[in-house]
């Protein structure tokens, strides 16, 4: 009985539910990508984003352009649920005009169609040269007449290092990742560790594979190929299996107690990671404070000058904005003036991925918990270093869930970081299969 | 349990029930230390399982950031609770009292209207008779069992077609349906207002509205309290609904706000100090909620029991 009626009440859902997304499709309408005419009378866009303070560097936009005015709106960060959210306005028709979309993420929403192609914008091709080169290829997916964002933040990775301890200890800086290894071992002898490997947040893997030249993934424009196991990320994965199968690296879950912990106790010496990351361990292990200092990441050929990403994200107009040039101009702004990028440093810590933005006054100082020395000066080096090659697949969110969920296994004991990339090769095909995304077998 | 067993058997086999029951009281009463402190203990863990939670995340607010790492996780070190809640509430202009006052809106309006209507509905359902109304209470009763989750996406796209996305509308609205209300209301209006009081009410001269307003809501008084305390609860603690429908900050309740700073702590660590101390100060409206109702709950558990 009850079970009867509740079948019916799930089809009367379903029913409803079916109807909906019918009205909803046929009810939006994209406008056209190629042509990019400023619009007449005043312009209020929407921008949703989850930085922290955006509204105050929106604020002083709005000031300036009255035709233009700009509504901040937010929510959790993108995995968390803007995404999601995303694309479920998308499909009612009533998504915002401009979105913050990570650079990982900005594959999915390109083969869901979910972007405007801002190229005829007015300045946004000639824009390129504004942006360090690598970013400008995370938004163009290589294609010379389009731009799908503009790039906002980048995280160009570095070495954050004890520079107390290498020095109390007699161990050199490593430069190289074979030296890395040797020092592990001394640093072990010690009782510390010489890092702590990411086994739950694949970016930093990502960023390893990405200065040794791997590419996961390829799009010909037609079909995509997904290469989770070509032999520079096999080498990347073999190093790492090696360090964690001798007890060289510690492999606490990022940004939790005992990670925090193993850092401010002196326990772990070093952190592979990006320009962001600074502030992170400054919270994390406040009672190190003056004893850090930054290096360039090891290199895995002595003098190779090869740097990795991890994170950073994109200003994007979503299909349907009937606004695109006004969109485009906000963007541009947001993300190339000095005043808006000193904003946005300030707030949030975003590490810009203008050209002139490295060298905001803010960027150029000597950091006190780094002993007073300039960092941003090394990622402004890493940053140029980064290769612009590596491309993001449109699944991501599946691809890290497997991946970690192998990494994590793999770190106690159970299989190898290899198996774990195989499984995430497979499940990534299977998934792309399953959104009818064409990819090669 | 064994001493339990003969009751259900004896029922069965038609001797009275009541007699069967008696003998059973003094030994119930002579087991009691043991059964007492079994129960006991039983409950302590409990207790402690759902309370320590609850400690830590006092002892961690009341710690500045340096210390929340370095110290004993369950013991206070210098506690600056106080400083704490002056900078979440100085953050942003104060946008966590904002998303505070959201959440009493959401929940208090949500669950005081939401209650009234399915107080009515159910009355309504116990009390009068006309045709379908068993189709509806089944369909009430088929909403119980659809999880709200599986309802905020299709709820997004119809208020996507009448654009009452993003406002204060999309979360209340949604909130006042309580399919759960309705089935306790109607239930507890069968069992707890007699039929010759709202005859009785008739013949004196009250419309229907009155009598239900005037005498029978008296009478359903502890079904409705109950009704009101889920329906609270189930709207504070609601988050998906908010996390889809909602994109201004200045609409968002506590928990969708907490959540939205508390995934980016990796990136702001200083946000995690503020979703410590505001997840403390979140569940202080429900325990005074539940402090100030459950006299009425308890007394309204009781008298089911006796009827």
């Amino acid at each position: 009985m009850r079970m009867k009626k509740r079948a019916v009440a799930v089809a009367l859902l379903t029913a409803a539910t079916v109807a909906l997304t019918g009205c909803a499709t046929s009810g939006s309408t994209g406008t056209d990508a190629a042509a990019c005419a400023p619009s007449k009378g005043k312009v209020n866009l929407t921008f949703t984003t989850w930085i922290p303070g955006m509204e105050d560097t929106v604020a002083v936009w709005n000031k300036a352009n009255p035709d233009v005015q700009v509504k901040v709106q937010t929510g959790p960060n993108g995995n968390g649920g803007t995404y999601q959210n995303f694309f479920n306005q998308l499909k009612a028709g009533n998504a915002p005009d401009l979105g913050q979309i990570e650079y990982d993420a900005l594959p999915n929403f390109r083969v869901q169609d979910g972007l405007t192609d801002l190229a005829a914008c007015d300045g946004v091709l000639a824009a390129k040269s504004d942006f360090v080169d690598w970013t400008w290829g995370q938004v163009n997916f290589g294609e010379d007449k389009s731009v799908y964002a503009i790039p906002q933040d980048a995280g160009p990775m570095a070495m954050f290092y004890r520079a107390d301890l290498f020095k109390a200890h007699n161990i050199a800086i490593p430069t190289t990742w074979a030296e890395f290894a040797t020092a592990a071992e001394k640093v072990r002898a010690t009782g510390g560790y010489i890092t702590n490997f990411s086994q739950s947040d694949i970016n930093q893997f990502a960023g390893f594979v990405w200065q040794a030249g791997g590419k996961w993934f390829k799009s010909d424009g037609d079909k995509w190929t997904v290469d989770l196991t070509d032999p520079t990320t096999t080498k990347v994965a073999a190093y790492w299996q090696d360090l964690i199968d001798r007890d060289l690296v510690s492999t606490n879950p990022p940004w939790t107690d005992e990670w925090n912990n193993a850092y401010n106790s002196g326990s772990d010496w070093t952190w592979n990671s990006a320009a962001w990351g600074a502030n992170s361990i400054a919270s994390g292990a406040p009672d190190t404070a003056g004893k850090w200092a930054v290096a360039q990441s090891p290199q895995w050929k002595a003098g190779d000058k090869a740097s990795g990403n991890w994170g950073g994200s994109s200003t994007a107009v979503f299909k349907g904005s009937k606004h695109p040039y006004e969109a485009a101009k906000f963007a541009l702004w947001l993300n190339t003036s000095d005043e808006a990028l000193t904003m946005l440093n300030k707030s949030a810590n975003l590490y810009p991925a203008a050209k002139s933005g490295l060298d905001l006054p803010a960027l150029k100082a000597g950091v006190p918990f780094y002993g007073d020395q300039a960092i941003y000066d090394e990622f402004a080096i890493a940053s140029a270093q980064v290769s612009p090659d590596f491309v993001w697949g449109p699944t991501m969110t599946q691809t890290y869930n497997d991946v970690s969920d192998g990494f994590k296994a793999a770190v106690s004991g159970k299989g190898t970081l290899a198996e774990a990339l195989k499984v995430g090769q497979a499940n990534t095909i299977a998934a792309m299969s399953a959104q009818s995304i064409p990819v090669n077998k | 349990m064994s001493t339990m067993s003969p009751a259900p058997a004896e029922q069965k086999r038609g001797i009275r029930p009541a007699q069967s029951k008696m003998p059973q009281a003094p030994r119930a009463q002579r087991e009691s230390p043991l059964a007492r402190g079994g129960a006991l203990i039983v409950m302590g863990v409990f207790t402690l399982y759902f309370l320590v939670p609850i400690w830590w995340l006092l002892v961690a607010a009341s710690k500045n950031r340096s210390q929340f790492n370095t110290t004993n996780p369950l013991w206070f070190a210098d506690f600056s609770l106080f400083e704490n809640i002056g900078n979440l509430v100085a953050y942003r202009d104060g946008v966590y009292l904002k998303w505070l006052l959201n959440s009493a809106l959401y929940a208090g309006g949500g669950a005081a209207i939401g209650t009234i209507i399915a107080g009515m509905c159910g009355y309504a359902l116990a009390k009068y008779r006309f045709p379908g109304r068993e189709l509806i209470f089944n369909v009430v009763l088929g909403g119980v069992l659809v999880p709200a989750t599986a309802l905020a996406l299709p709820l997004f796209l119809i208020f996507s077609q009448i654009s009452l996305t993003n406002t204060f509308w999309s979360v209340f609205l949604p909130s006042l349906v309580s399919p759960f209300g309705v089935y306790l209301a109607r239930i507890y209006a069968s069992a707890s207002v007699p039929d010759e009081l709202i005859e009785a009410a008739r013949l004196d001269g009250a419309g229907e509205v009155r009598t239900f307003f005037t005498v029978s809501v008296r009478m359903m008084v502890p079904a409705l309290v109950t009704v009101f305390l889920f329906q609270f609860v189930a709207i504070w603690n609601n988050f998906f609904l908010p996390l889809i429908m909602l994109r201004d900050e200045t609409l968002f309740p506590v928990t969708l706000g907490l959540y939205a700073w508390n995934s980016q702590v990796n990136q702001i660590p200083v946000l995690r100090d503020y979703v410590l101390i505001g997840a403390l100060l979140s569940i202080i409206p429900l325990i005074i909620i539940f402090l100030l109702l459950q006299r009425f709950w308890r007394n309204g558990l009781s008298a089911g029991s006796v009827k």
